[in-house]
């Protein structure tokens, strides 16, 4: 088997092609600039996104380096188990198909808290609902900026502070100047790329086996053992795959850049188709990990795997150079820095929107901004949110982030989904009620996270932790569901219910 | 500007000052789908209700089916590993194939939803439309 030994050193390939996404992300960006003068565009690309746009940009601001190299490299290195975080990531989308996407896009204009607040006292609703949302968003950031900076010094041999600095400045460039729209289209170049990487790597892996999925998944078992065909030991405790999974099913009905998207469908008929399109997409990416993760494990190997990075991390990227030699490692690398990028402009951006929309404008300004206001706000709010980005991630340096993406879905999950479904779905939904759920997910979320193994034990090195799931979604969303409920039945709004009947209307019928 | 809240001022087509409407339209009337012929016995909001009840429970069904079907998964992950760990074929492990059939059940359900949304819930949108244009 041919030594795999370049991943890790400067590469004018991988670089070239990084160089050449970089410089066409920028040409996008400018062109979208000139397009972007209102809140309207900066948002939400001025409501011109068609749905087959919108469905490949859900999938590439989803698809996640995380999901594509993390999926892989745990496949490979642990085989089966890796496979319920593939189906995990995926069962999400049909829940936000039959539940948020349409009268998400009937209801609000620029953020989920424009659907929660639709016929709630704006002030507390928007005020937790952007606590909600930032908490997500600060953690999602940390995991990727950090994420970013160990990969790009594997993949390029760029130090991880630079590997920072790029991102971050870069990211902020998408957003300031091209908004929604450029932010869309970076979505696009990238999951396009990701989506044709990956697949030119699994027909290369496959041609090794016949283009037979069962020879490859035959040899696997006979090389490391028919263990690795089945359940190990990453689900040892049930009560944590249970907790792990609620938290990835309703934490992307609940991911604010997610839901930011489908206000830029022209209408609700095509949020739902985009979101269609998505699911197929996403769908068929984590069939292709299946084979790229097996393919990992029998050609590179586990062990050489881990000898470059204990998380397994390079799995996709060795397997790339093995299969196609420097060149296709290069383009791989490329598009795994493209993946990092694409997802922290998503974040950046509703982030912004979070802070300018909802915090400025809806509760400072009581509603009534001045004109051109709330767009200064949201660039302004960008540059932070870049800075503070950028500032994170060197703090984070070394430090193990990967329970950071499940805190994330934790609160997304927790905090958001279940206002989000109260207030489209149950007419008692009050202001306290739905205000009270936001607070209590996002705080019993934090709290729980901070007393679990994944920080006692993994991070602050306790020998037992006070909580005993690595992940609190299985506590932590009932809770705020039964905390909206009660809060709600307990301190109802005086018109809430009869408002409810006008709102009703506007969710199936749209605003006009 | 549109206001971004719900704006209680203009009231004139609203379910409130309606006549024919209860002050709490909360009960959903089972017999007022809005057929083609539905729409013209029922006012707006009624037919409004029904069709959100319609699409509700057809929601709540769908949603039930996929975590049904994802933590059945994760359940014989947890509790049967064994029996996820038998090969059907050499290298075709129950728990490959099951996997797989977790995403294809994804595609599946979300076909359904999209056919139902475009075949019934688009055209009664449109009929509703209607009916609360003449209303107005």
């Amino acid at each position: 088997m041919t030594a795999v030994q370049s991943v890790g050193t400067p590469d004018g390939v991988a670089i070239a092609f990084f160089a050449g996404f970089i410089g066409l992300t920028l040409a996008i960006t400018y062109w979208a600039a000139k397009r972007t003068s209102s809140t309207d565009d900066f948002y939400a690309a001025g409501r011109t996104v068609t749905a087959g746009q919108n469905g490949i940009a859900l999938a590439g601001d989803y698809m996640s380096a995380a999901s594509f190299l993390g999926i892989a490299g745990l496949v490979a290195t642990s085989g089966f188990d890796g496979l319920i975080y593939s189906t995990g990531w995926l069962v999400g989308w049909p829940v936000v198909l039959f539940l948020i996407a349409e009268p998400l896009r009937n209801l609000g204009r620029y953020t989920f808290a424009d659907v929660v607040a639709a016929r709630l006292d704006p002030i507390p609703v928007r005020i937790a609902a952007a606590g909600g949302t930032l908490a997500t968003i600060a953690f999602y950031l940390i995991a990727q900026m950090v994420g970013a900076g160990g990969l790009i010094k594997l993949l390029f041999g760029i130090p991880y502070e630079a590997a920072v600095l790029i991102v971050g400045v870069a990211m902020m460039a998408y957003v300031l100047f091209g908004g929604m729209l450029a932010t869309t289209w970076v979505q696009i170049v990238k999951a396009v790329l990701l989506l044709g990487g990956a697949a030119a790597l699994a027909l290369l892996v496959l041609s090794r086996f016949h283009f037979d999925p069962r020879e490859l998944f035959a040899q696997a078992a006979a090389q490391y053992g028919t263990g690795v065909l089945a359940p190990g030991k990453l689900v040892s405790n049930p009560l944590d795959a249970i907790s792990l999974g609620l938290a990835l099913m309703f934490g992307t009905a609940g991911l604010p850049h997610i839901l930011m998207r489908f206000y830029t469908v022209p209408d609700a008929r095509a949020a739902r188709k985009s979101v269609f399109i998505a699911t197929g997409l996403i769908g068929l990416f984590y069939l292709m990990t299946f084979v790229l993760g097996f393919g990992a494990m029998v050609l590179v190997g586990p062990d050489a795997i881990k000898a470059i990075d204990a998380g397994g991390n390079m799995a996709a990227p060795m397997l790339a150079e093995l299969l196609g030699g420097r060149p296709f490692l290069g383009f791989i690398a490329a598009v795994a820095f493209a993946t990092i990028l694409a997802v922290v402009a998503g974040l950046a951006l509703s982030g912004a929107a979070a802070i300018s929309h909802d915090l400025w404008s809806s509760v400072i300004r009581r509603g009534h901004p001045k004109p051109g206001e709330e767009l200064k706000v949201a660039r302004l709010a960008t540059i932070g949110l870049a800075l503070v980005a950028i500032t994170l991630g060197i703090l984070f340096k070394g430090q193990n982030v990967a329970f950071m993406v499940g805190l994330a879905f934790a609160i997304a999950a927790s905090a958001n989904f279940p206002a989000l479904v109260l207030s489209i779905f149950w007419r008692r939904t009050s202001t306290a009620g739905a205000a009270s759920s936001m607070v209590t997910g996002t705080i019993a979320t934090l709290v729980l996270i901070a007393l679990s193994p994944a920080v006692q034990v993994d991070l602050l090195h306790h020998t037992s932790a006070i909580f005993p799931l690595k992940n609190p979604a299985l506590v932590s969303i009932p809770l705020s569901f039964a905390t909206g409920l009660i809060v709600s039945l307990l301190f109802p709004d005086r018109d809430g219910v009869a408002r409810y009947a006008a709102l009703e209307k506007r969710l199936m019928l749209g605003a006009d | 500007m549109r206001t971004l809240e719900y704006d209680p001022a203009p009231r004139e087509t609203d379910a409130s000052t309606d006549p024919l409407q209860c002050p709490f339209p909360a009960l959903p009337s089972r017999a007022m789908a809005p057929s083609s012929e539905g729409v013209h016995l029922a006012s707006a909001a009624t037919a409004t209700r029904a069709l959100a009840v319609r699409r509700w429970r057809l929601a709540a069904a769908l949603t039930s089916a996929m975590v049904g079907v994802y933590f059945g998964f994760i359940a014989l992950v947890a509790y049967r590993p064994g029996l996820l760990g038998r090969q059907l074929q050499p290298g075709l492990s129950v728990g490959i194939v099951l996997g797989a059939l977790v995403i294809v059940a994804a595609w599946t359900l979300t076909f359904v939803y999209v056919n139902w949304a475009n075949r019934v819930y688009d055209p009664a949108l449109s009929a509703l439309r209607a009916h609360h244009d003449r209303e107005a």
